[in-house]
């Protein structure tokens, strides 16, 4: 097998190729076909898939640790709102004096709370390119010290992933205080552009949703790479049998540790994409639930996959969508029961039970076939 | 750790002693294993050959004691993977494998490459790899079952896949925990075959209950006792030794 066809199995080429022809067509939906055709995509539409596609991209992320390395991550959601809070931040340096208090320099929040000039932190978010650094260093760092320590104490199971739930938690908790200078408890909202052009404005959400869906291309093609690659048949293996790795001689907090960091650089891009697409980032996004939820979504999908990581984002969005809008006190019973349900009926997730029921369809039509051929 | 060597000796044990929780699982074991040995350890449970392999291989760090490997190397500073680098295989007990991989790639991933991250993201496979893998598998008799999930091999099988991994690795010593645990007769004495042959141009240390198996192996026996030893020799003399057949034999 060639590298590119290792890469690229039937299944990833098609979930790649729908996402580009996703990535072209729906901008001529929502811009080019007139309002009221079928064709047409409004752009409320737009927006909520596209939130679905970051939402994806941090279940492809969360996958490649948890569903190739065995790190169960109840904090990757700090990773993706860190993202956020970056593409945030630029957003808030642009509104510039646009702001309720017409201030040049600092965001209105920091205006009403008396302060005098721009914390350190916030020091360069004017600039995209350092801020899109930003996007992928914050969390990329987090994960560094953060894994540095946990591996090589060596720090596995649900002990990782309740010191993974409480980080995610005290950074709720930071991100909630006003002093932080991250906009506290209101977070940062109120986005007016980003280089240059509107946020609310159709063109620039469909360019958004375009851009998320190349993006969960891009990450999906990262993640196949790395765990087709020998590095990822040690994954597995660290996955399967941690210490007979080591007693093979391979380092098993450097892998970890690797791939925990692209993974959180991963779910960073993806909350920098979410941000301006619902315009709003705040420390809720940091909320442990939110972390079991994109844990539900893999499971859901297919664990190990990366495919069905990103389907079971997509499914169970779309199904909290709907769900919120019919019966919304009841979402979370039905999220907690539908974990239940996979978890007891489909382990494989539901990429798993289509493969089942295709490995049937497929066996019964054969079933004569070998007499023939004997 | 470039010391010139200090003793002739692969492996040296010296005074090695390990408590668990007060427990003392080795007190004082001493162990000398000339390059290109064989060595069949015995010993009934609990005399502390399984902490013993747990001590060589960084798993457990000793209490107290000095564990030399190549005259030079301290292992008791070194961590699982350091020590394996350096050349030393294990064979578990319960045959540890990657059940969800298939033979070929286990084998893949204990052949003797880099073992760094970077090396493993990046580096493609050369060319003579598949010809090793070939050989391997043909040697422990595995080479129709390829493509099948380790998971799915017999218990049997299991235990051949592991000693082909460690073959793929090409260690300086192998040290192999109960090889023939749940084997039949028939695949029992082909492992003691191979055995002998690995033991060829490699350093072999094997744990082993199974008597028949220890004589077939036809080497020089240590046995343990209570995390020392208590005789060594060849297995005709130590199971006339009266100690020996006071605690391990039971008569």
């Amino acid at each position: 097998m060639t590298p590119l066809t290792r890469l690229f199995d039937r299944r990833g080429a098609l979930f790649v190729g729908l996402l580009v022809a996703a990535a072209i067509l729906v901008p001529l939906a929502a811009l080019v076909a007139p309002k009221g055709s079928p064709l047409h995509m409004p752009p409320h539409v737009v927006a909520l898939i596209g939130k679905y596609l970051c939402y994806a991209l941090l279940a492809v992320a969360l996958d490649l640790v948890w569903g190739y390395c065995g790190i169960l991550s109840l904090g990757h959601g700090a990773f993706f709102a860190l993202g956020g809070y970056a593409m945030g931040m630029y957003l808030m340096r642009q509104i510039g004096a646009r702001g309720v208090y017409a201030h040049p320099v600092l965001p209105d929040f920091m205006v009403f709370l008396n302060w005098q000039e721009l914390p350190v932190a916030w020091w360069g978010f004017q600039s995209f390119p350092y801020a899109m650094a930003m996007v992928l260093l914050a969390p990329g760092l987090l994960a560094f010290v953060f894994g540095w320590f946990a591996f090589r104490s060596r720090v596995t199971g649900v002990y990782l992933s309740i010191i993974t739930q409480a980080m995610t938690y005290a950074l709720l908790l930071a991100f909630f205080r006003n002093d932080m200078g991250f906009g506290g408890n209101n977070g940062l909202t109120d986005f007016k552009d980003i280089l240059g052009f509107a946020v609310q404005a159709d063109a620039t959400r469909a360019t958004l949703f375009s851009l998320s869906a190349l993006a969960l291309a891009a990450g999906y093609l990262l993640a196949r790479a790395i765990v087709v690659s020998k590095f990822g048949k040690v994954l597995i293996a660290v996955r399967d049998a941690e210490s007979r790795t080591r007693f093979l001689g391979y380092r098993v907090e450097t892998y970890k540790l690797l791939v925990f960091v692209v993974s959180a650089m991963m779910a960073g891009l993806a909350g920098a994409l979410y941000v301006p697409q619902v315009g709003i980032i705040n420390p809720g996004e940091f909320a442990p639930a939110n972390s079991i939820e994109a844990v539900i979504w893999v499971a859901l999908g297919g664990r190990g996959t990366l495919v069905g990581a990103a389907l079971g984002a997509v499914l169970v969005n779309f199904g909290k969508s709907v769900f919120t809008g019919v019966l919304p006190e009841y979402w979370l019973f039905a999220l907690g029961g539908l974990f239940v349900l996979v978890t007891l009926a489909m382990p494989k997730g539901v990429l798993g039970l289509w493969d089942q029921i295709a490995a049937r369809w497929r066996r019964t039509p054969p079933a004569a076939a070998p007499a023939i051929a004997e | 750790m470039t010391l010139p060597p200090l003793t002739s000796t692969l492996l040296y044990l010296d005074n090695v002693q390990v408590a668990f929780d007060g427990y003392k699982a080795l007190r004082g074991l001493s162990l000398a294993l000339a390059p290109g040995e064989m060595r069949a350890i015995i010993g009934p449970n609990g005399a502390g050959k399984t902490t013993m392999m747990d001590v060589i291989t960084g798993k457990t760090r000793p209490d107290e004691g000095e564990i030399l490997f190549d005259g030079q190397h301290d292992l008791t500073r070194l961590d699982e993977a350091a020590i394996a680098e350096l050349g030393v295989g294990r064979k578990f007990q319960k045959p540890t494998v990657f059940e969800s991989h298939t033979v070929g790639d286990n084998i893949v991933l204990a052949l003797k490459a880099p073992r760094g991250a970077f090396a493993t993201l990046l580096g493609a496979p050369p060319a003579r790899e598949r010809a090793r893998i070939d050989e391997i598998l043909e040697t422990t008799r595995l080479a129709s079952h390829r493509d099948r999930r380790a998971g799915d091999l017999s218990h049997g099988q299991k235990q051949w896949l592991e000693i082909g991994m460690l073959l793929a690795q090409d260690p300086k010593l192998l040290l192999v925990d109960e090889p023939v645990a749940g084997m039949t007769d028939a695949e029992t004495a082909a492992t003691a075959e191979l055995l002998k042959r690995i033991s060829k141009d490699h350093s072999v240390v094997v744990v082993e209950h199974d008597m028949t198996f220890v004589r077939e192996l036809d080497v020089k026996v240590t046995v343990l006792h209570e995390g020392a030893v208590l005789a060594e020799g060849p297995l005709d003399q130590v199971s006339a030794n009266e100690r020996v057949i006071e605690v391990y034999l039971g008569r």
